[in-house]
């Protein structure tokens, strides 16, 4: 056992904070503190990652010759913890950077990453992930949206038509990833591809939906007669179930080892709060920070045996668990938050129903324990993969 | 970043592993419960002398193997996953770090040498009879103002005390109070006004008795370093103790997320395996989740008390708020899967239940010790806990 950083590591950390403290306290001070709920400054934001994309702090994960800097894993979390410790906003580039970026590296032909792998690294290409349709949410194998190949063979095209849910930041997205049936009459997991469609054009609609935050991160997407060329298919065709669950496990995986800083800088919010309005002594709000406190730094422990295995290419039965701790944990902060603010935490901070970041966690965070895969599912994968219990019974 | 056990390590855990699967069944431990201090003698003298891991974690210049608490956490996480009812925790976990915090070097090395070598049982007297988290209330007075000390009071909850060859008593110099005037007496259990009063305990697996001490003398040389400085030292070795504690709720937590994965595989109704409904997978989703969270915890605090670092009073408030907690609701869980059988004596679950109530109790409840991390992180107070 060995806790803690390499001084090679902390040099690395100090870099990081250094290019960001300056950028943050400089240019983009006034995107500090914005989260992912905040459906604010989107221009600033997108300026945001053009600047990441300069400093070289885009993708660091990724190879150099796709515009990342072959960052190690510990180095990936040290800057993930900087980048939230800093108060830097939330990322609009997500999507690109998290998650197609490392489907494409796994899967992807050397001509697509040459292509769509360095303008995402220069924040000039943003995605989004066209995954769950109306009828197909938990139960994803049951897409419907159909993509047949049209035209001469080398013209053809992908035709897509069909409708997409739960699109976050389509509203201003470049490109998405979709999940298309490729093979008439096919079913379930069989007969999926997975596309790469450009939203500018004519056959693609967004339309937003309103959260019960009262903003408006996610869409519906229409797609009606959309095109696509024939090679932007990542995997074989027909094989798009295999790489869209691979794309899941980046989502459920090391990306999501960072956040936790961003998580601690909420819980010491709602200390700060508890201090001044008083509850900081009563009985059973302490009992409540301090399963907060112990649940953060537990995600925080169980992250480091996730890295250590990672760095040694084990996934660890602890990974299995990760996702829906932190969902719960978070969901009950966001009730903890509203406890210690009492009534004044249900005054709106203006018109028309715009949230402090308090209650906006609380009303955000009911979302995390359906995207990404329901406690419900998670619950259903850690059985039936993890324990090895027998699987649901399926038409 | 290294968090993971070496090669060493895992084969440390491999080896009591097996040694356990031969030797501490289930019906040999049960029948280990008959013998005089309710423990296999026999069980206890392989572990500690033949295996060595009475001296596993002790300095090899006291006789130890000179290896640290991420190497005997593996060991009581393995006893905990048997429930091995033995002196191991209160003298190895408990007792000797006390003696290493706070004894002087001639004391270390007499005391370590003979826990090392397997010869010597100990008992700790650090509650009294509410049961009271140690140093909350101190139940023994020192009277120093004779020509000859002496030692008052009743102190309870000890564990194996009835078999213990020595006691060391947590005891408040008469008149003081607070942080000052707290020592460690060494008693021998057989003299002259000690009287011990073995209870019947909820958990069998570990039984603990109540200790009177009446006009007992005390020689200068039977307090423990320096007298009325017990305080800091003390804080340190119950950190230690709880994170021993937390890792043996981890190994219990773990085998029962096991027995029940097995039995819900294995039980039928409706025609299919109870195991393939939802209602059944969730609650041992949950109970995995759990013990995967007990793990980072239990682990960490190991490699926190090995590296010597400032976090370890809230890394051990942690994890034994956190795994012992976890080790209640698993076998909670355990009992409810069973169905009828969790509820009979003859099945195995209700051991679990039982050592996970006890270890909830000990050393101070999760209640308490959250309270105790709320100070050390946040600030403020509220009223203590009571336990």
């Amino acid at each position: 056992m060995r806790l803690g950083f390499t001084p090679q590591e902390e040099r690395f950390r100090g870099e990081a904070a250094a290019w960001l403290e300056a950028q943050l306290t400089g240019p983009f001070r006034d995107l500090r503190g914005i989260d992912m709920g905040s459906g604010e400054l989107l221009a600033r934001r997108q300026e945001w990652e053009r600047a990441l994309g300069r400093g070289g702090w885009s993708c660091i994960g990724w190879p150099a010759a796709y515009g990342g800097r072959d960052a190690s894993l510990a180095e990936q979390v040290i800057f993930a913890e900087e980048y939230a410790r800093t108060g830097a906003p939330a990322r609009l580039a997500y999507m690109g950077v998290e998650l197609l970026g490392p489907t494409l590296l796994a899967f992807g032909t050397e001509e697509q990453k040459r292509r769509f792998l360095p303008p995402i690294a220069r924040g000039e290409q943003f995605w989004c992930q066209g995954y769950s349709e109306p009828n197909a949410g938990s139960d994803l194998a049951g897409v419907r949206t159909r993509a047949t190949l049209e035209g001469r063979a080398n013209e053809a095209e992908w035709v897509v038509n069909g409708q997409k849910i739960w699109t976050s930041y389509a509203h201003f997205a470049d490109w998405a990833f979709v999940l298309c049936r490729t093979e008439e009459g096919s079913q379930g997991h069989q007969g999926l591809s997975y596309l790469l469609i450009p939203m500018r054009q004519p056959g693609v609609t967004v339309r937003p939906i309103r959260q019960l935050t009262g903003g408006a991160e996610f869409n519906e997407t229409f797609f009606t007669g959309a095109r696509t060329a024939a090679g932007n298919v990542v995997g074989a065709v027909g094989e798009g179930w295999k790489v869209a669950m691979a794309t899941l496990s980046f989502e459920r995986g090391v990306s999501t080892l960072g956040q936790q800083m961003g998580f601690r800088n909420e819980l010491n919010a709602i200390i700060a709060a508890a201090r001044a309005n008083g509850q900081i002594d009563d009985p059973d709000i302490r009992q409540r920070l301090a399963h907060a406190h112990v649940g953060l730094k537990i995600m925080r422990y169980s992250a480091l045996r996730m890295l250590t295995s990672a760095e040694s290419g084990v996934l660890s039965s602890e990974a299995y668990t990760y996702k829906i701790f932190w969902a719960i944990w978070r969901k009950k902060l966001g009730s903890l938050a509203l406890d210690v603010l009492g009534p004044a935490g249900e005054i709106a901070s203006r018109a028309p129903y715009h949230w402090g970041p308090l209650p906006r966690l609380f009303l955000g965070s009911r979302a995390d324990t359906i995207y990404g895969g329901t406690s419900q599912i998670q619950r259903n994968i850690i059985a039936e993969r993890a324990l090895g219990l027998p699987r649901e019974p399926r038409k | 970043m290294q968090f993971a056990h070496t090669e060493e390590q895992r084969l440390i855990r491999e080896s009591a592993r097996s040694f356990l699967a031969s030797r501490a069944g289930a019906a040999q431990l049960r029948a280990g419960l008959e013998q005089p201090g309710a423990y296999d003698a026999q069980l206890w003298r392989q572990m500690a002398s033949e295996m060595g891991w009475a001296g596993l974690a002790i300095a090899a210049e006291h006789g130890g193997a000179g290896l640290g608490w991420v190497e005997l956490c593996i060991l009581q996480e393995e006893q905990g996953r048997h429930l091995v009812p033995s002196p191991f925790f209160s003298t190895v976990a408990l007792a000797a770090p006390l003696i290493e915090a706070i004894g002087s070097a001639a004391q270390r090395h007499a005391l370590l040498g003979r826990i090392a070598a397997g010869e010597l049982r100990i008992g700790c007297v650090l509650s009294g009879t509410d049961g009271r988290p140690p140093c909350e209330d101190v139940a023994v007075e020192l009277n120093t103002s004779g020509a000859a000390w002496t030692l008052n009071g009743v102190g309870d909850f000890v564990i194996h005390g009835d078999s213990a060859d020595l006691l060391l008593v947590l005891v408040r110099a008469a008149g003081s109070a607070g942080a000052d005037g707290l020592s460690i007496a060494m008693v021998s259990p057989s003299a002259a006004g000690v009287a011990v009063h073995p209870h019947v305990m909820l958990d069998l697996t570990r039984p603990m008795s109540k200790v009177e001490f009446t006009a007992v003398a005390l020689e200068r040389d039977q307090i423990l370093g320096e007298t009325g400085a017990a305080r800091a030292p003390l804080e340190r070795a119950l950190s230690l103790a709880s994170i021993a504690l937390a890792a043996e709720a981890l190994g219990g937590a773990e085998r029962l997320l096991e027995m029940t994965t097995d039995y819900v595989k294995q039980r039928t109704q409706f025609g299919r395996p109870i195991g393939s409904f939802q209602a059944i997978k969730h609650r041992l989703a949950d109970m995995m989740v759990q013990v995967e969270a007990a793990r980072s915890a239990a682990w960490y605090a190991a490699a926190v008390a090995q590296e010597g670092d400032d976090e370890l009073a809230e890394a051990a408030a942690i994890a034994k708020s956190y795994c012992c907690d976890a080790f209640c609701d698993c076998a909670a869980s355990a009992i409810q899967l069973h169905g009828g059988v969790g509820f009979t004596w003859e099945h195995e679950a209700h051991w679990y239940f039982k050592r996970a109530r006890a270890s909830a109790s000990l050393l101070g409840s999760p209640a308490w010790q959250r309270e105790r991390l709320m100070r050390i992180v946040a600030g403020g107070a509220a009223a203590t806990p009571r336990f």
